[in-house]
């Protein structure tokens, strides 16, 4: 008898065991260097099956972009500073996953954070700044610190410099326009839109610039890559189909400024959130035209003369590759190039959502990172899932305020691991992959 | 003894397992009143047409829980911006607002349009009910009010 509760006993020591090791598995010791053990409720999150997240960072304050360099030191762009330090830089020097050493530079604010050849990038509102790396230095010399680009318009809204590079010493800089649609009085029901829309001389479009040029400036240097979108967070050079790719925020209140044209249910939905493959001098029509994706097609904006069915001068402009919901806030895009997850997720889109506010008396909604497969050319190969959510921990999101975790920036790590930061309270997730590569 | 030392071991482990699984208290709730039997206020009707207005004017930013959207819209609940001076919330309303503004420490940075087209009315009614609603206890604001600074902007 006792010999049988022992048995028992031993067999639940076991169990609880493997649980607190959380979901290791006998493949990932078969495969080289382990990866650190996820957190045994993945952080607070949900993900999809076979992967697991551990918290490397926390409380780091509002964050915004993140990026990794080849040694998996990570650096998070504050939008706020948090004591006079607007960058961190994180490392883990123990190989735990948890980020165990920190340090902060860089007294401003602002969302945009990158590398680039061996030099840090970051931007305020009205500028990019970058600083060199030294090899083995998790901080760079601060004094080293030059401005490249200055003279972005200072504006309220829509006003992060997020930024990309290609592969010819270019960046691209998203400036976004600084109201919703341009209103002769903004956002006043009843005032017409400005036509033409003065806002898209030096705003609501991407800018290229050299990537290694200081002192340069929006208006002597910047070349108006693309034009007519309104607010870009979300961008990422395809280094595989050499193009560069973007969404945009969506127009807000379609039902508050022409409550005769558009529902309340109908505003909390569109317009889509657009997803851009970029060509040079594309103009998307922004603020003239949104895009209605259940018809799959733009129309006029009511502010310019839009009744939900014209299509006037929207007619012949590009398309996006695909509509996400409306007012989710897209906030961050990468193209997965590593090889830890199943090669389904290979050249696909990690798209960062923030989440609504614009969706009242409806839910909000977004709050989560999405998957969209894609293939190497940059063709989207099948249906967008739902890749982690669970950020705001609660069940429905009434109000912006009830999130406790927003998804606003996305970075790949040397492994393949992907790392999502969060605006609230600045926790920093690392996914990985333990299931069987065989999906 | 050996099954008391295993038992022992388990609760250990089990302990530490739950651990970070415990949800912390969430100090930005406040505490829950207690229900207590009372006779059933009267409802001012100024803040039932209020609450209508807001829903109409003013929820898409500021929300239906009244503290707006992290970053964007500041709050209306627990701030002197609404339960202070009330001719300086009046013009808000009727002026707008926009760039940054610090609230309870947080800074926001929206647009709060001019909402003129609204009667006095329809204002001292919305601003009533603000006063009245989200944990705010303060006076309630009347039309002569609204029309006494809207004369002066």
């Amino acid at each position: 008898m006792l010999r049988n509760y022992s048995l028992i006993l031993i067999s639940l020591f076991s169990f609880l065991l493997y649980a607190c090791e959380g979901s290791k598995t006998a493949e990932q010791e078969e495969k080289g260097p382990a990866l650190p053990v996820a957190d045994i409720d993945n952080g607070g999150i949900q993900l999809s099956d076979g992967f697991g997240a551990m918290v490397v960072a926390d409380t780091l304050g509002i964050a915004g972009h993140i990026v990794l360099d080849d040694e998996g030191d990570l650096y998070v762009k504050l939008r706020r500073t948090k004591n006079e330090e607007g960058i961190i830089a994180l490392r883990d020097s123990d190989g735990d996953g948890k980020m165990d050493i920190q340090q902060g530079f860089g007294n401003y604010n602002g969302t945009g954070i990158d590398i680039h050849e061996n030099y840090l990038y970051a931007s305020t509102d009205v500028a990019i700044h970058r600083y060199k790396l030294a090899p083995g230095e998790l901080l760079p010399d601060t004094s080293s610190m030059e401005t490249l680009i200055s003279g972005f318009p200072d504006q309220g809204q829509h006003a992060s410099k997020t930024f990309v590079f290609d592969d010819n010493n270019n960046i691209y800089v998203n400036v976004g326009a600084p109201s919703n649609a341009c209103q002769e009085k903004m956002r006043q029901v009843g005032s017409p839109g400005l036509d033409p829309c003065p806002q898209l001389e030096y705003q609501a479009g991407i800018w290229r610039f050299n990537a290694n040029e200081a002192g340069q400036t929006q208006k002597e240097n910047g070349y108006k890559y693309a034009t007519g979108i309104r607010n870009a967070m979300a961008l990422d050079w395809n280094h595989s189909s050499n193009g560069l790719f973007a969404l945009q925020h969506g127009r807000d209140d379609l039902h508050r400024l022409a409550e005769e044209l558009y529902t309340e249910k109908d505003n909390s939905v569109l317009p889509g959130e657009e997803f851009f493959q970029i060509d040079q001098d594309d103009d998307f029509g922004w603020p003239y035209c949104y895009f209605d994706q259940f018809k799959g097609e733009k129309f006029l904006n009511p502010e310019y003369g839009g009744d939900r069915e014209r299509q006037g001068r929207c007619e012949g402009i590009k398309k996006p590759i695909f509509g996400f919901p409306g007012h989710l806030a897209p906030n961050d895009l990468i193209f997965y190039q590593g090889d830890q997850f199943p090669s389904k997720y290979k050249n696909g889109a990690f798209i960062a959502f923030h989440g609504s506010w614009n969706r009242a008396p409806e839910p909000q909604g977004g709050y989560f990172v999405v998957f969209l497969p894609m293939d190497a050319s940059g063709k989207i190969t099948g249906e967008w899932e739902i890749f982690a959510e669970g950020f705001p921990q609660v069940e429905t999101v009434e109000s912006p305020r009830d999130a406790v975790y927003r998804p606003v920036g996305l970075a790949e790590g040397p492994d393949g691991s992907l790392y999502i930061s969060d605006s609230r309270k600045g926790r920093i997730w690392r996914i990985m992959y333990y299931g069987s590569k065989e999906v | 003894m050996r099954i008391f030392g295993i038992f022992l071991v388990l609760g250990i482990i089990w302990i530490s397992c739950t651990e970070e699984k415990q949800a912390k208290p969430d100090q930005t709730q406040s505490p829950k009143t207690e229900v207590k039997k009372e006779e059933p206020k009267e409802v001012d009707p100024r803040v039932v047409e209020g609450e209508d207005n807001y829903k109409k004017h003013c929820m898409t930013c500021h929300m239906k829980d009244g503290y707006g959207v992290p970053n964007l819209n500041p709050p209306l609940a627990e701030t002197e911006w609404v339960n202070g001076n009330k001719d300086t919330l009046i013009s808000i309303v009727l002026e707008g607002r926009t760039g940054e503004m610090e609230v309870n420490g947080e800074v926001y940075n929206g647009v709060m349009i001019p909402h003129n087209h609204l009667s006095d009315q329809e204002i001292a009614t919305i601003l009533t009910y603000v006063r009245a609603s989200f944990g705010n206890k303060s006076s309630p604001i009347m039309e002569e009010e609204v029309a006494s600074v809207r004369a002066q902007i």
